[in-house]
């Protein structure tokens, strides 16, 4: 059985099993009773050495397209420095696990403490918990804490606005976990009003979930929202894209009580879909109710400043099932990759990278706007990279047109005849004159098949 | 590992105007955030760090020193499987082709992602004897999770909605009952026997038609297998529930024994063990789920179907099944990770795969009989590919499994699993994985003997070791008390 994984010699197995007072491998299993003992190989093929599992990779990538993205909609093809890849693939970081051994993991604990103090800087919240899987089951969570905080109230509403992917997996959590999820109706692109006030006023809300920005890109105006809210013991959650922080106002300041997210467009590659990294700060006064891990700063017996793992009371390996959450991990790595980004981009960088997806965005919306049968969906709402416009013609063959032409990804159908559109800054304007060129090709093309 | 402690944090290395980005002139200035209402802009700006490139570099370097990883040296964390994560693996994740794709892309330009998460969700599939896999989760903990929605959506496709009990034994991970109440089932605890394994006589009067099912690690967490799951399995089956296996400790089963041959209906397996993807510090995991026959339906969205096309060929497409529990993940879960199973399994094939399970129940079993001279173990007989020591055998010195843990950092080794499972009150729980080969393992027991002899000439050295690394002991109290949890409120403070 000679293999590489194995440092196994014949003479190692025959001397190790002599130790065990075994006589073969077999032996090792007896206690498992016969019948249930596998019979036959699995039904796979036989190994493969490296550079045939190189081939077998690169034969499947043969089936991928990797494409000019304008489409967000949870994520977002942002640039991330070379540094940053680096770091996280230093080994030393990968293949350790959760920091349980102090004195040998000062380095995950102290970025992961770095990670805190970015994430709550980022969203102005007071704390932040060491980091979730992704952004909705970190919005399933906040929504699941608001229930715990409040005690005797077990409703949270959700805004209509709020991205419909994430929306299905706080669904998911509420029909389980027995929360009742009410959804706060949507007037013009944005929450409406009128109905949050309605339904907060009942007073039996635990939480409010709104977006910011949301699931249209619309920068929603949530001024006076958070008092409503604590006037009826209510909390507000919003759940954000973190890269548009840099710029928007931040949970802290509009009033929320918890902020919630992904972190992907902070420097982690689009990776079909993950990994990715969840947020979730919150105030000091609710930091017992939040879930997953926490890293606090302390002295070790030489008075040296250290960080470790705290609060673990609220955790599932201690309180089992009385624990705030049944996650046991934090998405260590993904964090490592949020801190390592924020050092290099620093707030300058940030807000440029703001600047350039504004532009870029808005001009894409001028230049469409101008072709026939394309008009934005919710004029005069504002938006920052992504906004839905409304198309009279065919979405997908306009679609296929421009993967087949320009290889680009022309943003998510909506609706029949909505286009949710972003726009990064790793989209030249070049980039977004081409598309427009082969827009106005297309639609001129159709007025002469008429 | 380096000895010199460079305990400055980034914020500390900040001076304003050094920045670490590049970024393309903005040709079209004219359109700027300025324009947005000023009450939608942040006020106060993020007081992040303001560093250059090198800066960065050095700091998260000189940082990772002071991290102990798998490819530092031994890691025996029982529960854990700190199995090697060979480089090949990070190689083919980091293929540009797959990490560039948007999950909400044209499906036609994803065939090859969908290849990967169907032929992993398929090897999968025959490696466990399960039916249908869905590699949607995002850890063991979000597995199970998931697991238990999928019972309870079969009970209430069933129209049985009595069943809000789920029956876990005292020696399950904490996971388990916590998972248990997220899917707002009760928890009824079983007792272990005295050899470890499930009471079954405990069990009997606990079955009714309010119990959904069963969660079961086998081997369980005490690294035994049990014995009894065929008549564990009849009961709970007969009783209308179905049996949930706990994927954390499968890898001894690879080769020997499939979940689905011996009466489980729905599993999860964490990718980050037994299919060797990295721990990174704590996640990013993967834990998908299996189910037998049946159970297919209620799977989450979305889902990753395969078809033939016109022409003969492979069509995969992403589905949202009417049936499912729903989704408990945005898109199709940790990809990232799934490609490095699937290189794993690959690389490994039928032919080395089988030879895991046994090598890793060697290596468990030859710590164990070498060591327990020295250390109590309170269950006798075979383990599989882990097993527990209550202790120290002399109890006298008052040299604890803590001290015994810290020591052990003294001299180059990642300390075990201490104090879990509870059932014993000294828990150490070792588990060696395949990779290690016999030197390494005799390596270990001589500084586990070595360390049980200094327990009684000089307890002193061991109850305040560890002596040579970074940091000492840290105050755990102290950080319970001050909460200090960001820079800010570190800054606020006078003294730590």
């Amino acid at each position: 059985m000679s293999y590489k994984f194995f440092p196994h010699t014949e003479d190692d197995i025959r001397s190790m099993l002599n130790t065990c007072g075994e006589k073969s491998l077999d032996d090792l299993y007896k206690d498992i009773p016969e019948d249930l003992v596998l019979k036959k190989e699995y039904g796979l093929p036989e190994g493969l050495s490296e550079i045939e599992v190189r081939k077998f990779f690169n034969s499947l990538a043969q089936g991928n397209e990797t494409l000019k993205c304008l489409i967000g909609a949870g994520c977002y093809d942002h640039y991330s420095p070379s540094v940053v890849n680096n770091i996280v693939s230093r080994s030393e970081f990968l293949t350790s696990y959760t920091p349980y051994q102090a004195e040998i993991s000062q380095g995950t604990l102290q970025y992961i403490f770095e990670y805190q103090s970015m994430m709550a800087m980022l969203t102005g919240m007071e704390v932040s918990n060491a980091s979730m899987y992704d952004g909705c089951t970190a919005t399933a969570e906040a929504m699941m804490m608001a229930v715990a905080a409040a005690k005797k109230r077990n409703k949270v509403l959700i805004s209509a606005t709020v991205n419909p992917i994430v929306r299905r997996v706080v669904e998911t959590y509420a029909k389980f976990n027995g929360v009742v999820l009410e959804t706060i109706a949507e007037a013009d692109g944005v929450t409406d009003k009128s109905d949050f006030e309605a339904k907060v006023a009942a007073d039996d809300v635990a939480g409010v979930i709104v977006a910011a920005p949301n699931f249209y890109g619309i920068v929603e105006d949530y001024t006076g929202w958070a008092d409503f809210c604590h006037a009826h013991k209510t909390l507000l959650i919003m759940n954000c894209v973190a890269s548009t922080l840099g710029v928007l106002k931040t949970p802290g300041e509009w009033g929320a009580d918890i902020a919630v997210g992904d972190g992907q467009s902070l420097g982690i590659p689009m990776n079909f879909g993950g990994p990715y990294v969840g947020f979730l700060c919150t105030s000091k006064k609710l930091i017992r109710k939040m879930p997953g891990r926490i890293v606090g700063a302390t002295t070790d017996m030489d008075g040296k400043r250290t960080f470790v793992l705290t609060l673990q009371a609220r955790e599932q390996h201690i309180r089992r099932e009385k624990a705030t959450s049944n996650i046991c991990s934090n998405e260590s790595l993904m964090a490592l990759y949020v801190t390592v980004y924020m050092a290099l981009m620093g707030k300058e960088g940030l807000k440029e990278v703001n600047e350039l997806g504004y532009s870029g965005a808005h001009y894409l919306a001028e230049k469409l706007c101008e072709l026939k049968g394309f008009s934005m969906a919710y004029p005069d709402k504002p938006f920052l990279n992504e906004f839905a416009v409304k198309f009279d013609g065919d979405i997908e063959d306009l679609q296929n047109v421009l993967l087949d032409y320009n290889g680009v990804q022309l943003g998510l159908k909506i609706a029949d005849n909505t286009l949710l559109l972003c726009v990064t800054e790793t989209i030249s304007k070049d980039d977004l004159d081409e598309v427009v060129l082969t827009c106005k090709a297309y639609t001129e093309g159709e007025d002469e098949d008429e | 590992m380096n000895n010199t402690y460079y305990g400055k944090l980034i914020f500390e290395l900040s001076k304003p105007g050094r920045k670490g980005y590049s970024l393309p002139k903005n040709e079209l200035s004219e359109y700027s955030t300025a324009q947005l209402p000023e009450n939608l802009l942040r006020v106060e700006e993020p007081a992040l760090p303001e560093v250059d490139e090198l800066t960065v570099v050095r700091h998260y370097t000189n940082m990772s020193n002071n991290n102990f990883g798998v490819d530092t040296g031994f890691y025996p964390l029982g529960s854990c499987t700190m199995k090697y994560n060979p480089k090949i693996n990070e190689e083919i994740a980091a293929h540009p082709e797959f990490t560039g794709l948007h999950p909400l892309q044209n499906v036609e330009t994803v065939q090859g992602a969908l290849a990967v998460y169907y032929q992993l969700q398929r090897s999968l599939s025959e490696i466990a004897g399960m039916s249908e896999f869905t590699l949607n989760p995002f850890a063991g903990a979000h597995g199970e999770l998931t697991g238990l929605m999928v019972i309870r959506s079969y009970h209430m496709s069933r129209g049985d909605a009595k069943r809000t009990k789920i029956i876990v034994p005292d020696s399950a991970h904490g996971t388990n009952p916590a998972s248990a109440a997220v899917c707002g089932l009760d928890v009824v605890e079983v007792k272990s026997k005295p050899d470890g394994r499930v009471d079954v006589e405990d069990l009997k009067p606990l079955l009714d038609d309010t119990i959904a099912g069963m969660m079961m690690t086998n081997p369980n967490t005490l690294g035994l297998f049990e014995n009894n799951i065929a008549e564990i399995a009849k009961l709970v089956h007969d009783c209308g529930g179905l049996m949930y296996y706990d994927g954390a400790n499968l890898n001894p089963m690879l080769g020997k024994c499939r979940p689905g041959d011996i009466g489980f209906d729905v599993m999860h397996i964490n990718l980050h063990k037994t299919f060797s993807t990295p721990h990174g510090g704590g996640g990013p995991g993967s834990g998908p789920i299996g189910v037998r026959e049946g159970l297919e339906q209620f799977l989450p969205n979305p889902r990753v179907t395969c078809d033939f096309n016109e022409d003969g060929m492979v069509d995969y497409k992403i589905d949202m099944g009417e049936e499912s529990l729903g989704s408990i993940s945005g898109f199709l879960g940790n990809f990232g990770i799934m490609m490095r199973a699937l290189t794993y399994i690959v690389t490994l094939g039928s032919d080395n795969l089988k030879w895991v399970g046994p090598l890793a129940t060697l290596n468990a079993n030859y710590i164990k009989e070498s060591l327990k001279d020295c250390y109590e173990l309170p269950i006798e007989g075979v383990c599989k590919h882990e097993f527990v020591f209550d202790g120290l055998k002399d109890k006298s010195t008052g040299v604890t499994t803590l001290d015994v843990a810290k020591r052990l950092l003294d001299y180059g080794y990642h300390a075990p699993t201490i104090y879990f499972p509870l059932l014993f009150h000294q828990a150490l729980m070792i588990e060696p994985t395949e990779n290690e080969s016999k030197e390494t393992l005799d390596g270990f027991i001589e500084v586990m003997k070595k360390i049980a002899q200094e327990a009684k000439d000089d307890p002193e050295l061991v109850k305040t070791a560890p002596h040579t690394t970074p940091v000492r002991r840290l105050d755990d109290t102290k950080a319970a008390l001050k909460q200090i949890v960001t820079w800010n409120e570190l800054c606020a403070v006078e003294e730590l």
